[in-house]
């Protein structure tokens, strides 16, 4: 299998649904949280509410597009576009089924682990240049759960890597060809990743940065406009690359039968976002320090007993 | 000072007076309705009760009514206890049987002393079945209205209108359950204090006819601390304003001013505020076409005039500030006193007579407690209405003595009166006519000006063998000798005179307070009264010389070519041919008025000014006493304060103009002294002007625009435009409407006093001026103008009317209903000679004017007093005067005229 | 650690699952415009002045709602007829300030003032949600059908003398000193 590196229509193509995919997770997670909360959501604007997103996204557009008079400009301005753009750049290592994916890395998860890192600096650059208490408290907490969450984060797919013996996404997805989908072999590693992943993306129950029953809307306080919008999206983005992320590391990319690859991917990738909307309906915000002390105290032994393990089994077995 | 215990707590009381005034007095709250702080005890009501125990053993103790109990000391006692409270519930309940389902009809809902008391007493449920007791009621008038079902037989109305203001036409009718308070037949009540009834009466009986017109409850009223400007008195009134238009005054509390009791003409002539004939908008008239202006504009056509060397015309209805703006503008010797020559004389010896140490111009306070009064050619009912008034306490000194003497409280009003019957101090009238005060008077002498002097003289002389006399004394032996004895063995002799008076009356009049004090060696009250509000602040302002005759002469003469008119109709103040001559002569007439006047419809630049209701304002009373008048509400129009018309800096703050001319103006250094304390407001939080109650501030305007305004900012005073700040719960200096908790009404008063009848706590009593400089000591001398009389002519004097001789509250339309057309009264035996009838329409002299025939019974023979109203003018008639009866058919003659009340009805 | 897994299915998982069985539920939510709520007689929506039994105005301009409203969104003036019943000259509520607490009504002495069960009270346009007096007041005497005010209170009115209101005696002779 080859990807059409470079081609514009590919590229154009992938940036396109990806895109469209994260604003319909809108009205998706709107319907499917009224789904599990006995209410119907959104259904006036549209069939069935499909174009509840077009009117929000009029909406937004027309919105005043205001920076505070008191913030640093340029990266207030900044701030926002950072999200997007580092996980846009995440979703070019990513192989969504033969041929379909921007670059085949030879580094993937590498570059992914680093542009998630990089999404920090989105939000406390949104936080502190905003120059508000509530947005700074949000910018610190998200500095103190990003960072700390990347760690095992990074950990918890090592063991993948280690099976696998490649840092190359596509070849991860090829690894497990054989039906073996490294969920099985993974399991703690995949939990890991999945709560992780929760964090790094700042959903509930672990959207502690942005908490609105405590600081308002945290590092996003004083954003409006298509600026909201962006830092909006983006977390619609990163739920799409978590999930894409879990369906290629875990549980085989497009590998599957009679249906196309891409649609496989597509089922799988759903399953998961589904799942972290029944998160956010279901669980609730645990503390600033319970998550702190759950991710050091526990899912960073666990990660470290899981990459030891891991690696003993393989060596033995060599 | 005697220890009481109330309810477990030691408090110290004056043993002069009764437990319910000493238990308001400590703030506590006991119900009462017959109890008023000005008129004392009757016990009539039985709402008071409190328990009295005889010993600190004694458990079971013994009701009684607090009102009717002298403070002893020692003397233990409860407010609280279950008995006294369950004797006040019924005993309301019981006064509650028949009162009416009313109150959402009533005017006095939400200032109700019953609906206060009812709640305080703890009666909420009417048990009682049977059927209401329902009365008539009466037309009383175009000021009160009567709706008598609401009647709690409390008598205060009553007490009020016979016993304190001297009324004869309200009296308590038929009895028992079916007793009825009103007049003997439907018709106006003749008391110039009848607006009292409406603040005196605890309930609805009696309530302001003119407010029910454009009625809004007492809590919806935007009000402020401000001064009648109908007299020279200075009373203190709360004006209410609302949807921008002034609703009603109410009495302001002052302890040493008007204390509880404002006129007629003070609380109904206020009306003239909301005239639709105000002048709103800035015009100049350039060869006969008028064209409206912007204020900017109107402010540079100020500064043209001050530039042409315009001279100045002041006002004695103006505020201190506007004259003094005036003054400034166009210079001190430019400034001239916009008052008649002769007033303008008499203002000015009543100056030197405020400043002479030997006399002390009395407020009403001390004139209450004058026990004998001379009161020489001035009529007081007419011109100084609060005035008469307390003279008419003043004659219940001899019964206080008495009383006193009897080891009768003062407090126990029916026992002192019992005790006195018609035992009354001297009062003495001197005039060319008998006034209203006659029927308190014990003595009257009713002749010419002349004769009057002539007495005076020997009075005086009586007095003090120092005091000139006349060549021909007079031969009223009797009389002079009586009144001089009175005079001298008084403990406080008080002389009552005026401007109205005539200069040389006045000046004959001060030789006999003079020779008072060559006697006593004290400094004897004399009340020179003013004739209108702020004629004693326009006096100290003028310098010497610069009457309106002078100012007319120079424009005449085409000395000056310009002249600024403030808040005057100078029609008023001289004779029409004198200020036409004047007036056709000037290029340039700038005219800042109010109202349209005759000269203002001569004006080249007419310029608005606000009324008293809309500005912040300084007036001096008679006795020299500055007061602070806030602004109550705004002006909707481009009219300004007539000071802000003529100082040079748009937006120079009131305070900030009083206090230059507290600087700068001689004689007004202590004018300062009036502004309130800003130090002691909350965190210089404002007061608000509108009460925590204030409704409808979202609504009031959203017909025009749902979008609510910003609210108005008063740059100006402590005070706000809105319900925000802090309110004057403490600080009486600025309070407005008098509110408590449980007390709605206007009782609630004695939460702010010192003690009942006491200064207002941290009150502003105003400030007097008038610094005492050394006494020249010496005499007037005596000038008696001989005004030889032709035959068949009768001498002049001018008569006053309470509701018409005020310029502005006769603009009035509820004042209008009781003012009368020009008239002359004249003697029977003039008539008769004259052949003329009451009621008959005569020509005045050759003046062309005409008026109706009054028959006077007590009225000097040889002398017309004139009423001038609007149709004469004043200063044209000459002081002798024939009388032609026209052809006009005669009318039924005059009735309601507020003159002497005891012998006019005889004729 | 064992704990920690116990209670991640006991607790966790657990409500994960249980709030996805909620899928399976029939939503609460009433498609309101297609399918009308029933509303309760003593619901609090838009305000109504009523008239008497006789057809009459009931409100007589005391201005107790005027007071009571915690919003001040109503304003009024009184006025008086020839022959003595007071009512309001204007009567103005703001509607885009009220809060439909319904103080107005509880303080109404006259019961003038009701609140209806409608709710469809809104505009396109803010100025008009200002309703005056030809606005509110309806021909009917809504919920409170026999009230008339001036058959209780004392005052006099066209075709109503001193006297003739319930448990009123019939005025007194003045003149009279019979017990």
């Amino acid at each position: 299998m080859q990807f059409e590196v470079g081609s514009a229509l590919s590229i154009g193509s992938i940036l396109l649904t990806v895109i469209v995919v994260a604003a319909m997770l809108i009205w998706v997670e709107r319907r499917l949280l009224s789904l599990w909360q006995e209410r119907l959501g959104p259904n006036r604007v549209g069939p069935f509410g499909l174009l509840q997103v077009v009117a929000d996204m009029i909406k937004i557009f027309t919105k005043e597009d205001w920076v505070p008079p008191f913030a640093d400009k340029l990266s207030f301005v900044l701030a926002p576009t950072v999200i997007m753009i580092v996980i846009l750049l995440s979703f070019s290592v990513v192989p969504f089924a033969p041929g379909v994916g921007v670059i085949d890395s030879n580094i993937g998860v590498l570059f992914v682990l680093a542009m998630a890192s990089l999404g920090a600096y989105s939000v406390m650059l949104g936080g502190l240049s905003s120059d508000n208490k509530y947005a700074l408290l949000g910018s610190l907490r998200a500095a103190a759960q990003m960072v700390s969450y990347e760690v095992f984060m990074g950990i918890s797919i090592l063991g993948v890597v280690a099976l696998a013996g490649s840092f190359n996404l596509r070849e991860i997805v090829l690894a497990q060809a054989d039906g073996s989908w490294f969920v099985i072999p993974q399991f703690i590693g995949f939990v890991i990743f999945l709560i992780a992943g929760v964090a790094e993306s700042h959903r509930l129950p672990f959207d502690i940065p942005e908490a609105e029953q405590e600081i308002v809307a945290g590092y996003h306080t004083e954003y409006s406009g298509m600026k909201f919008g962006m830092f909006f999206v983006g977390e619609y983005l990163g739920l799409v690359l978590i999930s894409s992320l879990i369906t290629v590391l875990f549980f085989g990319g497009w590998m599957g039968p009679f249906l196309p690859p891409i649609v496989w991917f597509a089922i799988k990738a759903s399953m998961f976002i589904a799942f972290f909307i029944l998160l956010r309906a279901a669980i609730p915000r645990p503390r600033y320090d319970q998550l702190m002390t759950y991710g050091w105290l526990v899912l960073l032994p666990l990660s470290l007993v899981n990459l030891m393990v891991t690696g003993a089994i393989i060596l033995s077995t060599q | 000072m005697a220890k009481i215990v109330i309810d477990g707590e030691t408090y110290e009381v004056d043993p002069a007076n009764n437990l319910l005034q000493e238990c308001l007095s400590q703030g506590l709250d006991l119900p009462y309705f017959c109890w008023h702080p000005c008129m004392g005890s009757i016990g009539a009501c039985r709402q008071c009760a409190v328990k009295q125990y005889r010993n600190a053993e004694d458990e079971k103790g013994m009701l009684v009514m607090a009102c009717m109990t002298q403070a002893t000391d020692g003397m233990i006692i409860s407010i609280e206890d279950e008995q006294a409270k369950t004797m006040r519930a019924r005993v309301i309940e019981s006064l509650m049987i028949s009162h009416p389902h009313d109150c959402p009809v009533c005017e006095e809902g939400g200032e109700c002393h019953l609906q206060d008391m009812t709640l305080m007493s703890g009666h909420n449920y009417r048990r009682y079945d049977k059927k209401k007791v329902t009365h008539h009621n009466q037309y009383l008038g175009p000021f009160i209205n009567h709706e008598m079902n609401r009647c709690i037989t409390c008598y205060r109305c009553v007490r009020f209108y016979d016993d304190y203001a001297g009324g004869t036409d309200l009296a308590a009718q038929a009895s028992h359950h079916h007793t009825y308070f009103g007049r003997h037949e439907e018709g106006v009540l003749e008391s110039e204090f009848s607006g009292n009834l409406v603040e005196v009466c605890p309930t609805g009986v009696f309530t302001d006819k003119v407010f029910s017109e454009h009625y809004s409850r007492k809590w919806d009223l935007q009000t402020a601390p401000s001064i009648c400007v109908g007299c020279a008195v200075g009373c203190n009134t709360t004006p209410g304003e609302r949807y921008s238009s002034l609703r009603r005054i109410v009495n302001r509390y002052n302890s040493e001013v008007n204390g509880y009791f404002l006129c007629d003409r003070g609380r109904f002539g206020f009306e003239f505020v909301n005239s639709p004939e105000r002048l709103k908008t800035p015009q100049q008239t350039v060869n006969g076409a008028v064209t409206e202006l912007a204020t900017e504009a109107a402010r540079l056509l100020v500064h043209e005039y001050q530039k042409a060397g315009a001279i100045g015309i002041g006002s004695p209805r103006a505020s201190n500030e506007s004259n003094f703006a005036l003054r400034n503008l166009v210079g001190e010797a430019n400034f001239y006193a916009g008052v008649a020559d002769e007033e303008f004389e008499c203002l000015q010896v009543q100056m030197s007579l405020l400043q002479d140490p030997v006399f002390h111009a009395p407020s009403i306070r001390e004139i209450e407690q004058a026990d004998a009064v001379l009161i020489v050619n001035e009529d007081v009912t007419n011109t100084a209405p609060r005035i008469a008034l307390a003279l008419r306490q003043s004659v219940r000194n001899k019964a206080k003595q008495l009383a006193h003497d009897c080891k009768i409280p003062q407090w126990q009003d029916a026992a002192v009166r019992e005790l006195a019957q018609r035992e009354l101090s001297p009062l003495c009238l001197f005039g060319n006519y008998a006034t209203r005060l006659d029927d308190v008077a014990s003595d009257r002498l009713i002749a010419a000006n002349e004769e009057l002097i002539a007495v005076l003289a020997g009075v005086a002389r009586a007095i003090d063998t120092g005091a000139p006399t006349q060549a021909a004394p007079t031969s009223r032996s009797e009389l002079v000798q009586r009144v001089s004895a009175q005079l001298k063995d008084a403990r406080r002799p008080l002389i009552v005179t005026g401007s109205n008076a005539g200069v040389e009356v006045l000046r004959a009049a001060a030789n006999v307070a003079r020779a008072l004090h060559a006697v006593r060696k004290q400094a004897i009250d004399l009340c020179v009264l003013a004739p209108e509000v702020n004629s004693v602040g326009l006096a100290m302002m003028t310098p010497a010389g610069n009457g309106l005759c002078a100012a007319l002469q120079r424009l005449k003469a085409g000395v000056a070519t310009h002249a600024i008119v403030l808040e005057n109709d100078l029609y008023r103040r001289a004779s029409r041919t004198q200020v036409d001559a004047a007036l056709d002569k000037v290029s340039g007439l700038l005219v800042i008025d109010q109202l349209p006047t005759a000269t203002t419809a001569k004006a080249d630049v007419l310029l608005p000014a606000t009324s008293f209701s809309e500005h912040e304002a300084t007036y001096v009373n008679y006795e020299g006493r500055a007061q602070l008048s806030f602004q109550v509400h705004r002006s909707h129009s481009q009219a300004l304060p007539g000071w802000r018309w003529l100082v040079t800096e748009p937006d120079l703050a009131v305070n900030a103009l009083i206090q230059s001319c507290a600087e700068s103006a001689p004689g007004f250094a202590r004018l300062s002294e009036v502004l309130p304390d800003e130090s002691v407001f909350v965190a210089g939080m404002k007061v608000p002007r509108q009460s925590h109650r204030y409704s409808g501030r979202t609504a009031m305007k959203s017909n025009l625009d749902v979008n609510e305004p910003k609210q108005p900012v008063d740059t100006d005073s402590i005070l706000a435009f809105s319900m925000e700040g802090i309110p004057s719960q403490k600080n009486a200096s600025v309070l407005g409407a008098a509110w408590a908790p449980q007390w709605n009404s206007n009782q609630a008063i004695s939460k702010f006093q010192d003690e009942i009848n006491g200064e207002l706590k941290q009150g502003s009593v105003g400030t007097h001026l008038v610094q005492r400089s050394a006494s020249t000591g010496a005499y007037f001398p005596l000038v008696t103008k001989t005004s030889a009389s032709a035959a068949g002519t009768l001498r002049v004097a001018i008569a006053h009317q309470i509701f018409g001789s005020d310029e502005l509250s006769a603009r009035s339309p509820a004042i209008r209903q009781r003012m009368t057309p020009a008239y002359v009264g004249i003697a029977p035996s003039d008539a008769e000679a004259l052949g003329l009838h009451a009621g008959d329409r005569v020509y005045l002299g050759d003046t062309g004017a005409t008026a109706i025939v009054s028959l006077r019974r007590h009225m000097a023979t040889g002398t017309v007093a004139v009423y001038c109203g609007d149709e004469v003018d004043r200063h044209a008639l000459p002081t002798a005067l024939v009388l032609r009866k026209s052809d006009a058919a005669s009318g039924p003659g005059l009735s309601g005229l507020i003159v002497s009340d005891r012998y006019e009805e005889e004729l | 650690m064992i704990r920690l897994l116990k209670d991640t299915f006991t607790s966790q998982v657990k409500t994960l699952w249980q709030v996805f069985m909620h899928a399976f539920v029939k939503a609460d939510t009433v498609e309101y415009p297609e399918t009308p709520p029933y509303m309760f007689p003593r619901w609090r929506g838009r305000i109504i002045l009523s008239r008497d039994p006789d057809g009459e105005e009931r409100c007589v301009a005391c201005n107790l709602c005027a007071c009571a409203c915690p919003v001040d969104c109503i304003a009024l003036q009184k006025a008086e007829t020839e022959d003595g019943r007071w009512y309001p000259e204007f009567f103005r509520i703001n509607f885009s300030r009220c809060i439909m607490c319904g103080f107005c009504e509880e303080a109404c002495p006259t019961n003038a003032i009701q609140l209806t069960p409608d709710f469809e009270m809104a505009e396109y346009v803010r100025q008009d949600m200002v309703w005056e007096k030809e606005d509110l007041l309806i021909n009917g005497t809504g919920k409170y059908h026999d009230y008339n005010f001036y058959r209780v209170a004392g005052m006099a009115i066209k075709g109503k003398d001193k006297g003739a209101a319930q448990h009123e005696a019939p005025p007194v002779n003045v003149k009279s000193l019979l017990p």
